[in-house]
């Protein structure tokens, strides 16, 4: 085992599927000679060259359509979005486009693409850089939408999302680049699909995705302070769906907090909201509870943004309201 | 090119109208639903430059791509006729099992990788498809067909400048039909000369005749070769006329008929039938017994196995979403601890 940061396991399974297969191409905006906004593929492009390691002009979707064009020849193009706003312009090659053209085919082409964006708030960067959006790939059919929690994910869904034959969308987050963590030093695979436990508990159900991962654990910690006894779920694939690992934590718990960093309208907590009503509604002793951003465009000010978007005191209060505490 | 092969170019743009002009008349039988768009008059646009290119031979073909006007550019490329009508009428048969329809015939067997609805769209993905080609060292290009319309999309303009910065083996084809739906290009382009507008990205670029077939094939293959020897993309417009509407619910109030009729005496099967019975090579009594053949096959081939395939499954509603075997390597499922 070696500690190793986010960034550093994005940039490790870069370079074993690069090393791995040539048809394993990256493709995106200061991908190569920068090195990489977030330096997730840094030293990459001296080791396999412009050829590979393809800087482009800022054009989001034709990058994106030449990236799922060569895909549906054969290659695997991971495609870096240096942040989910600007994935909005390339929604017409990817929805239309990636998403589709599987199906339009009657499964003569697929197009194995990986898409990996930063999706979320960080420090006052402003409505124009702090989109989440995770509702928007959510809801599209034809589309696998997963959100690596740390660098075990990071890395190892990484890598099957290369090998898989669907359109893949990796939502990573600003604040998650310098998470560090103990992984294997022998090369894994982590599946893309399927919910799991990170921690254990019998008193409420904490789900997360992506960062709001990291808030409920610390919420559970408040909770474990009041003698309470959280379990926390990381949903990883938000595309499709793990109904039944949602379902049996609910069965276990009868309570439930969904914590989301986006808005709330028609997004990931109200869908997961609906799972447990299809799936599990008589075993809830209390009505689930929504954690998630207001409704607004995020805001600049420093105040204003830390009363936008959720936090782990949200998530604890959250709780608490499940429970009839408050 | 010897008479021969003239005389089956001839046959084959009477297939494609003959083709066209039946799907019109399913189509009022309601045979075949949604969008239908028709290719009758651009004939010699698909059938000359393609005629150049690698096609009919499986893998091994050039990449074909288009937008929603399709039927013809996959059946040149060697997607099966009958496939592609049983397709329009949305049978399992068909050449994308009945899921894509008119606007979305696919043949992967002959690298023809589709027919797209967004207009813009295919520009991208032929130069995705370039770009593999060329990494796989292949001689492969991709050709990429679209109209006029087209090329007032950011896609055109971002696409022409990465095929150019990355020296990729794409032609782009302007079919220039004048119209975008049902607007003229004087009044939706402010360069009406559409082969001008790629020189801002240092393309080699030509503009011709797209009636006559002749000179299509010549201006083509001089732009095929160019790709093809590595020189980088081409763009080459040629100046063309659908005959019919942009699809079936157009009652073409935005144009004259007096401005059709001149394109008629223009149609391209016309001037290629009158060179040839000019120069000897084929006659007018030939011609008239093709016709009875091609509508025999019509009848008996193509529409009878159009007719007589069956449904698409509706236990198969969710099939080709996503990969329907996947390794579970993958996939998953998460190993429970």
């Amino acid at each position: 085992m070696a500690e190793i940061a986010y960034w550093e396991a994005i940039r490790r399974a870069h370079d074993e599927e690069m090393a791995n297969d040539k048809m394993v191409i990256a493709m995106g905006e200061d991908i190569g000679v920068a090195g990489g906004t977030y330096k997730a593929t840094a030293g990459l492009y001296e080791k396999y060259g412009e050829q590979r390691i393809i800087d482009t002009p800022i054009s989001e979707n034709s990058y994106t359509g030449i990236g799922i064009g060569a895909s549906m020849a054969g290659m695997r193009p991971i495609i870096e979005i240096m942040s989910i706003n600007f994935a909005l312009l390339a929604l017409d090659t990817l929805i239309n486009a990636a998403a589709k053209i599987r199906y339009m085919s009657g499964g003569q082409i697929s197009c194995p693409i990986v898409m990996r964006t930063p999706g979320g708030t960080a420090h006052q960067l402003a409505a124009q850089h702090s989109a989440r959006l995770a509702r928007m790939f959510m809801s599209t059919s034809g589309l696998r939408v997963v959100t690596p929690r740390g660098p075990l994910d990071a890395y190892g869904m990484l890598k099957s999302a290369v090998r898989c034959n669907d359109p893949v969308i990796i939502i990573e987050h600003e604040q998650m680049y310098n998470i560090k963590e103990d992984i294997p030093e022998e090369e894994f695979f982590r599946p893309l699909e399927g919910a799991e436990i990170v921690r254990e508990g019998s008193d409420v159900t904490l789900i997360g995705y992506n960062f709001s991962v990291h808030l409920c654990l610390q919420a559970a910690l408040r909770l474990e302070a009041d003698g309470i006894s959280a379990e926390v779920l990381d949903l990883r694939s938000l595309k499709p769906l793990d109904r039944e690992s949602i379902r049996k934590s609910v069965e276990k718990t009868h309570r439930v907090v969904i914590a989301e960093e986006d808005e709330a309208p028609v997004g990931v907590g109200a869908e997961i909201i609906a799972t447990v009503n299809e799936e599990c509604f008589y075993a809830l002793d209390s009505q689930p509870v929504r954690v998630h951003a207001a409704d607004v465009p995020v805001p600049y000010n420093h105040t204003l943004e830390k009363a936008a978007i959720p936090d782990v005191d949200d998530v604890y209060q959250g709780a608490l309201k499940a429970l009839g505490k408050i | 090119m010897n008479d021969a092969d003239k005389k089956r170019l001839l046959r084959e743009m009477i297939f494609y109208r003959r083709f066209e002009d039946r799907t019109f008349e399913a189509y009022m039988e309601r045979k075949i639903g949604g969008f239908l768009h028709l290719y009758s008059g651009q004939e010699a646009v698909a059938t000359g430059v393609l005629e150049k290119a690698v096609v009919g031979q499986g893998e091994k073909n050039d990449y074909v791509i288009t937008g929603y006007r399709d039927h013809i550019h996959a059946i040149k490329t060697g997607a099966q006729p009958r496939e592609v009508m049983a397709e329009l009428f949305g049978k399992e048969t068909g050449s994308s099992r009945g899921r894509g329809g008119s606007m979305h015939i696919f043949d992967a067997s002959q690298n023809f990788m589709g027919g797209y609805a967004l207009v813009g769209q295919p520009f991208p993905l032929a130069a995705g498809l370039a770009m593999a080609a060329k990494h796989k060292g292949t001689d492969q290009i991709a050709i990429c067909f679209l109209g006029d319309g087209a090329n007032n999309q950011g896609t055109f303009h971002e696409t022409m400048n990465m095929a150019k910065i990355w020296n990729l083996p794409v032609l782009f084809v302007c079919e220039n039909n004048g119209y975008a739906i049902g607007t003229h290009i004087n009044r939706s382009t402010a360069e009406p000369d559409q082969y001008k507008r790629v020189a801002a990205y240092k393309m080699e670029a030509s503009q011709h005749d797209g009636m006559d077939i002749e000179i299509v094939m010549e201006a083509a293959e001089k732009a095929i070769d160019f790709v093809r020897s590595g020189k980088g993309p081409y763009f080459i417009e040629f100046m063309t006329y659908r005959f019919r509407g942009h699809s079936m619910s157009d009652a073409k109030g935005y144009r004259s008929r007096e401005e059709e009729a001149e394109w008629e005496k223009r149609d391209p099967i016309k001037i290629f039938s009158k060179h040839l019975i000019d120069a000897g090579t084929v006659s007018e009594k030939e011609i008239k017994t093709w016709e009875k053949e091609i509508d025999e096959d019509m009848e008996n081939n193509i529409i009878k196995f159009a007719e007589e395939s069956p449904e698409p499954k509706v236990e198969d509603l969710h099939k080709y979403v996503l990969d329907d075997n996947p390794d579970p390597r993958w996939i998953g499922p998460l190993q429970k601890n």
